[in-house]
């Protein structure tokens, strides 16, 4: 059961013994870990350990089938990047972090919006729409999306996919900000990358 | 659970009562003055009807639990109902068939509102099997599931609505099935018929719902091993 | 800003995307005009000739029961395209407003097919009087209400085409005798409030449950 409360406790993510099945098929069994406030917890695995479906249980969009997961926190202070960029792609970035902006209660979000595209090299493809856009692009778009309201809690799955090396770079810079300030749970294949800004582990099998 | 072991006592009991039912519609029963034997029907058509509505809400109640406060094991529960509904929904249809052949020499007539709405109730829940099935076993189907029962429920009573409505304009009520009062006997058979059919109905609740549950835990078991 | 003020611009500013997303893509909008033209034109040859105006006022709500149909269909595409659902599910804002959105999207487009049925319905077959017109509007309000919702159900689905008519149409059925009533039945008030009645009921109702389709 997802129990969602404020409250300054210690940990931010708690997870007991989490089983998550779909249909028959049992995705993920007794998962524990726990994340502090301001935590960097790391989730690797090999393909097809659970790590997207650990993620998007944290998030809020599946419930596990058993076992206790807590987050502590409102609905909107959460950041989510998932596999899908989870935008409209006949809409502009700019549309989409308007609308998603005016969702997520953000006050100044013609601002935030401009701020990110520019960090995020995508000021100049503002006004295109993101089906026109290339891989790399969407995925920093998604990232916009997902920083758009600033979020408490950020839950990135594999934030590095298709991301070229100045992508990559912007998000490194980005994350090494965050970390510390935020909480962060991030899934990744190449753990080396992030290897400085971890405080915790988990590896699923 | 002790409540399980009770179970072949109870289908026992049933077996015995839904015999006494039959025996007083057919035997003890009066025969009813304008309709003669096809009236008989009656003391079976009407305690199914009431029995399907009765499925139905029990299977909307459950969802509406499920919804509320969570488990498992009130989607089955849920789905049992209904599908005890749909089944006893089916049998209305043909015993209404049946008596609409005796009574009026057809075997179907749009005059009759209770077996329209049945009609319509019954392509309501085979839709509900059909979305069970097409969507993936796990949270997201039982809430799914669980608000289609909610809005049939709904259904009931606004096609019952509607179905009088339109008996104005498409096809005048000619035939009504209101013959002369009941009498004691008469009322007394209903009653017994009634308690026979709805204890019938939660006793193949109870065994489909046993049923499903092995099946569950068998396969449980089987994955643990593996 | 009041927390119903706040509701409504959420629910304007997701409707007014669907409308932006349409005029862009113009995907289903057309193909509704179309084909609620079409059906017309193909009842005049179903129906023989001489036949009472009261069998193709009949036919008439076929057209814009099968009509709303293709409109549904394809309601939830852009939320499933890109994953955007999952982006308004976890957004602050009220779920059922997503819900509402969508329904007035869907509503716009089928009101606007209706503004060529009903004409081309009174050029080719039978005039249309001011409480059939009352039936229409009343009777679209409930067919996008509860549409919505089934088509969201139908999204998550795997046959989620051939999923959403089963879904619907026994639930459109009081919305049939509700509108054939109001066309052409003398008592055309009761008609209305039984509509009207209609809407109300699987609003709440709609309204109260949409969050437990699209959330574990």
């Amino acid at each position: 059961m997802t129990v969602l409360a404020s409250g300054d406790e210690r940990s931010v993510v708690h997870g007991d013994c989490i089983e998550k099945r779909y249909g028959r098929k049992r995705v993920l069994r007794g998962v524990s870990f726990a994340v502090p406030r301001g935590g960097f917890l790391v989730v690797t695995g090999s393909n097809g350990a659970g790590k997207t479906t650990l993620l998007r249980l944290v998030a809020g969009l599946a419930a596990p089938t058993r076992g206790v997961l807590e987050v502590n926190g409102e609905r909107g202070d959460l950041g989510f990047l998932g596999h899908e960029p989870l935008v409209y792609r006949e809409l502009t970035a700019l549309e989409n972090l308007e609308l998603f902006g005016r969702l997520y209660r953000v006050a100044d979000r013609r601002e935030r919006s401009g701020m990110l595209l520019e960090r995020f090299g995508l000021w100049d493809a503002r006004s295109d729409r993101v089906s026109t856009y290339s891989r790399g692009m969407v995925q920093r778009l998604a990232l916009c999306r997902a920083l758009l309201h600033e979020p408490a809690l950020l839950v990135l799955d594999e934030p590095f996919t298709a991301l070229d090396d100045d992508g990559a770079g912007i998000l490194d810079t980005e994350l090494a900000a965050l970390a510390g300030d935020r909480t962060v749970m991030l899934s990744t294949h190449d753990p080396a990358r992030v290897e400085a800004l971890a405080t915790d582990r988990l590896v699923l099998t | 659970m002790s409540s399980r072991n009770n179970l072949p006592l109870l289908a026992f009991a049933t077996a015995a009562l839904l015999g006494i039912a039959v025996a007083l519609a057919l035997l003890v029963a009066p025969e009813d003055v304008d309709q003669g034997v096809s009236q008989r029907i009656f003391y079976f058509h009407v305690p199914i009807a009431l029995t399907a509505y009765l499925c139905f809400g029990l299977g909307a109640w459950k969802a509406l639990r499920l919804l509320w406060v969570g488990g498992e094991r009130r989607d089955l529960e849920s789905y049992t109902w209904i599908h005890q509904g749909t089944i006893f929904g089916a049998l209305t249809l043909i015993t209404g068939s049946i008596w609409a052949k005796a009574s009026w020499g057809v075997w179907w007539s749009w005059g009759s509102n209770q077996l329209v709405l049945f009609l319509v109730l019954f392509l309501f829940y085979c839709a509900y099997f059909m979305l069970r099935f097409s969507v993936d076993e796990g949270a997201r189907r039982e809430r799914i599931c669980a608000v289609y029962a909610l809005f049939g429920v709904a259904l009931i009573p606004v096609s019952f609505f509607a179905i009088r409505l339109a008996s104005d304009f498409i096809h005048p009520t000619v035939f009504t099935r209101e013959g002369p009062q009941m009498t004691g006997t008469m009322f007394g058979t209903f009653l017994v018929c009634w308690a026979a059919i709805t204890l019938l109905a939660y006793v193949m609740y109870r065994i489909e719902l046993v049923g499903k549950r092995t099946d569950a835990n068998l396969r449980e078991l089987r994955e643990a091993l593996s | 800003m009041s927390s119903l003020t706040l509701y409504a611009s959420d629910v304007v500013a997701l409707a007014r995307k669907d409308l932006r997303l349409e005029l862009r893509a113009r995907d289903t909008l057309p193909a509704m005009l179309l084909f609620v033209l079409s059906t017309l034109v193909v009842f005049h040859f179903a129906l023989p000739t001489g036949t009472s105006a009261d069998a193709a006022y009949g036919l008439l709500w076929i057209a814009i029961v099968f009509t709303a149909l293709l409109g549904l269909a394809r309601a939830w595409a852009p939320e499933r395209e890109g994953g955007a659902l999952d982006g308004l599910v976890l957004a602050p804002c009220d779920r059922s407003a997503i819900w509402l959105g969508k329904t007035l999207a869907v509503l716009v487009f089928l009101t606007a097919a209706e503004l060529v049925a009903l004409p081309a319905f009174a050029l080719f077959f039978a005039p249309v009087d001011l409480v059939a017109v009352a039936g229409v509007v009343l009777a679209s309000v409930g067919i996008c209400t509860v549409g919505s919702l089934l088509a969201a159900m139908a999204a998550a689905s795997r046959g989620r085409e051939v999923i959403l008519p089963l879904l619907f149409l026994p639930l459109a059925i009081p919305l049939i005798v509700g509108g054939v009533g109001a066309g052409i039945s003398p008592q055309g008030a009761s008609y209305l409030s039984f509509l009207a009645l209609y809407d109300l009921v699987f609003a709440i109702l709609a309204w109260a449950t949409f969050e437990y389709v699209i959330t574990e």
